[in-house]
């Protein structure tokens, strides 16, 4: 199945019930497929919004209401629901969004990129706030995140970012859909009418400092728990690695084959790759730097996740960068090369 | 003693931090009223925006959730799509609903949203100090038309009630002054209606209330309530722009 | 192993079909495989193209810089992807519609005439199942039974009466002399 129309499904699957979107390539495929199937679920909701701002803060009413709900776009259009997953957070309010990164900045091209690490990963939108972010690396992987999603978000009543590029989107692989698991989501925060009990208001409105500054370090202590317990990763042909490769999603796969390419030439290297871009596996990192001098970080941009690197290792070892931004998918051979290069400098 | 006169029970027993004057607490009370009136307190969901009434969910004794800037419609969509047996309505003003928030009000009318929008036209951005609005008169003076403003520089006001009634989409649509006891009463039925509209699943309403901001006009209650007379109505016309079901 | 084949050519000559079809073959089969797809302003600008890799392990990259295969069905899919084509690769090129030879001289080609024999058929539409007809035989990577029976579940999805024509279609293909 396509990499798109596995998000869509998976999604259904996992129990989301409003999805709004509006067309930007290379996701369309995915607000088409839920334009299919959304209706078909029981009590689903499709609607094409007026724009992706639009979008997301309908997704912010159908969350406030109880829906599990969803958004999609490109970079472009990412930018434009920054307002709303601001809200979102503000509001504790969960909801997934997906973002499959197109080059940039502004217009850009439609070509694979990973140039929105940075807004994915540091909130994105104004104020003090973080999205869990979702990296992956595989159309199996689409499927099993957007799941993991939808529960994470309600866990932590928070936006959940899923961040893949139009390889990812556009590609098709076999994918098998897991059991979903119940959907745990505590009646006391869905608005729906007081009834007989007392009113709600959700609101991220708090124009008394000090109870601004309560809710700002209620926020940071959920982040610190979601940083001590989502850190996902995995390792690839690590345990004699002199040279570690730090890569995610599509330059990840790319990086797996320039390992065995590397490999076969008799370079130890392995791969470290972050499923969660945030929290980021910063310990795993810095724990390797115990006997690993080298690492090298691989980005579809000109450089973002290697500060995250840097900041992981704080001075201990060396950071090497190789980026190819703008829509370039680089090859296994060419990162290949890159690696013996920095085989022999070592 | 018989009690004729009291708080309508969907208000919580707050006072107001409208400026002495200002349209807003009226409106506000109008809504309670009907909600009692109607007897969906338990049921119904409201929208304030970013705007002066920011903090209606300080007033109200009803479930609500806030709305970033213009975004009302969007919100309220997303809620009643997920709860369409729960009345919901959004509450937003000129700058809100017909400048930032342009894009969202007139689609959710355009896809005939079965929500009640109740926008408050007082032809200046009140929370921000007195700005230009989109519904500012020819002339008037503003913080950001010191000079009064110019159809050349600064565009036309803008009749969003107009156009929203050339719609399919669009149910019903009025435009209500809350200036003189008479108006009130009027703008009272209409909000009240509107409501009905969406408990009877017509669709998409829209009451808009022409509301004096003295503060902002620079002028006492008495001449803002006189200025919405013998100015702004001559703008913007009271009366019923659209009703399908006439 | 890992082999990745790009099928190109105009848009409405079933390119994508190709390689969807024939990426789910392998996928029965047990390979690991990736179908990417061109998309954007590339498809209504009338070109289309897919890149199909399959292996028997984890694929790195869906991309193909060095295809081992290249299917191609228009003269300017030729002009764009011949140099990229792996050392000793093979070209399966539409001879009906192509009159033009690669300059390279280390490619093994392939001629195919898609069109004439579509033609005899009596069906222009099929041209594509012809070249597929081919293009399994000469690779040699599955069956021609499990090729049919991957179109089959595809077609299976719009309607059961296409399948007699492009059996017809497959096994003209099939049955050319390489």
């Amino acid at each position: 199945m396509q990499g798109n129309r596995v998000i869509g499904e998976a999604a259904i699957r996992a129990g989301c019930r409003f999805y709004a979107g509006y067309p930007i390539t290379p996701q369309n495929e995915l607000t088409e497929y839920m334009a299919d199937n959304m209706r078909r679920a029981k009590g689903g909701t499709f609607i094409q919004a007026e724009s992706e701002i639009a979008a997301i803060n309908m997704v912010l009413g159908a969350a406030a209401a109880g829906a599990r709900a969803m958004t999609s776009s490109s970079s472009p259009g990412i930018s434009l629901k920054q307002e709303g997953i601001s809200s979102l957070a503000a509001d504790e309010l969960p909801a997934v969004i997906v973002n499959i990164m197109r080059g940039g900045p502004g217009l850009g091209n439609i070509l694979p990129s990973q140039g929105d690490y940075f807004q994915a990963t540091r909130g994105g939108g104004h104020g003090d706030y973080r999205t869990i972010v979702l990296a992956p690396a595989s159309v199996q992987e689409l499927a099993d995140l957007t799941m993991d999603a939808f529960d994470l978000a309600d866990r932590y009543r928070n936006p959940v970012l899923i961040l893949a590029d139009g390889m990812m989107g556009q590609m098709m692989e076999p994918v098998e859909f897991s059991d979903p698991s119940s959907r745990q989501y505590p009646e006391c925060y869905i608005l729906k009418g007081k009834g007989k009990g007392k009113s709600k208001f959700i609101r991220g409105l708090i124009l008394d400092a000090i109870r601004m500054e309560e809710h700002n370090w209620k926020l940071y202590r959920k982040y610190q728990v979601i940083t001590q317990k989502e850190v996902r990763f995995e390792t690839f042909w690590t345990d004699d690695a002199e040279i570690l490769i730090v890569a995610y999603g599509t330059a990840a796969r790319i990086a797996k084959g320039a390992i065995k390419r590397s490999r076969e030439m008799g370079i130890p290297v392995g791969l470290i790759r972050p499923i969660t871009l945030w929290p980021f596996p910063m310990e795993v990192i810095r724990s390797f730097a115990e006997r690993v001098e080298n690492f090298l970080v691989f980005e579809m941009n000109t450089g973002q996740m290697v500060e995250d690197v840097q900041l992981a290792l704080g001075g201990i070892g060396k950071v090497q960068f190789y980026g190819r931004p703008g829509g370039v998918i680089p090859t296994p051979a060419e990162l290949a090369k890159v690696i013996a290069y920095q085989a022999r400098k070592k | 003693m018989k009690k004729v006169f009291s708080r309508p029970k969907s208000l919580k027993n707050t006072a107001f931090h409208y400026c002495g004057g200002c349209g807003h607490s009226i409106a506000h009370r109008l809504i309670a009223e009907s909600i009692d009136e109607l007897d969906i307190q338990d049921r119904i969901i409201g929208v304030p925006p970013a705007g002066c009434a920011v903090i209606a969910y300080n007033y109200f004794d009803i479930d609500m959730l806030e709305s970033p800037h213009g975004r009302g419609c969007a919100v309220a969509t997303g809620i009643k799509r997920v709860l369409p047996d729960r009345v919901v309505f959004s509450y937003q003003g000129d700058g809100d609903l017909a400048a930032i928030g342009t894009a969202e009000t007139f689609h959710a009318a355009n896809r005939g949203e079965n929500i009640t929008v109740i926008f408050i036209n007082n032809a200046v951005y009140g929370m921000t100090g007195g700005q230009m609005a989109p519904t500012t008169l020819l002339g008037q003076v503003s913080t950001t038309t010191p000079p009064g403003r110019s159809a050349l520089l600064d565009g036309h006001p803008v009749h969003f009630s107009e156009i929203l009634g050339q719609l399919p989409g669009t149910m019903y649509v009025e435009r209500c002054a809350v200036n003189t006891p008479a108006n009130v009463m009027k703008a009272k039925k209409a909000v009240k209606k509107a409501f009905q509209y969406q408990m009877d699943n017509v669709g998409f309403s829209l009451i808009e209330i022409l509301s004096q901001c003295p503060t902002n006009w620079k002028m006492s209650p008495v001449e803002a309530c006189r200025w919405v007379n013998e100015v702004m109505m001559k703008e913007y016309p009271l009366g019923i722009i659209k009703d399908s079901k006439r | 192993m890992i082999r990745k084949t790009i099928f190109a050519g105009f848009g409405g000559q079933g390119v994508l079909m190709m390689g969807y079809i024939y990426a789910h073959t392998v996928m029965n089969e047990g390979y690991h495989v990736t179908y990417l797809p061109s998309y954007g302003v590339e498809v209504r600008g009338g070109t289309a193209n897919c890149t199909v890799a399959v292996s028997d392990e984890e694929i790195a990259s869906p991309i193909a810089s060095e295809p081992d295969y290249l299917v191609v069905m228009n003269k300017p899919s030729l002009y764009t992807y011949q140099n990229r084509v792996a050392p000793q690769g093979i070209i399966f090129l539409n001879s009906s519609i192509i009159d033009t030879r690669p300059t390279r001289k280390d490619l093994n080609i392939h001629d195919v005439p898609v069109g004439d024999i579509a033609g005899k058929l009596g069906n222009p539409r099929v041209q594509n199942v012809v070249m597929m007809g081919s293009f399994i035989k000469k690779t040699g990577l599955i069956t021609p039974e499990a090729f049919l029976k991957g179109l089959k579940q595809i077609l299976g999805e719009k309607k059961k009466s296409a399948m007699e024509i492009n059996r017809k279609a497959f096994a003209a293909g099939y049955e050319l002399e390489i």
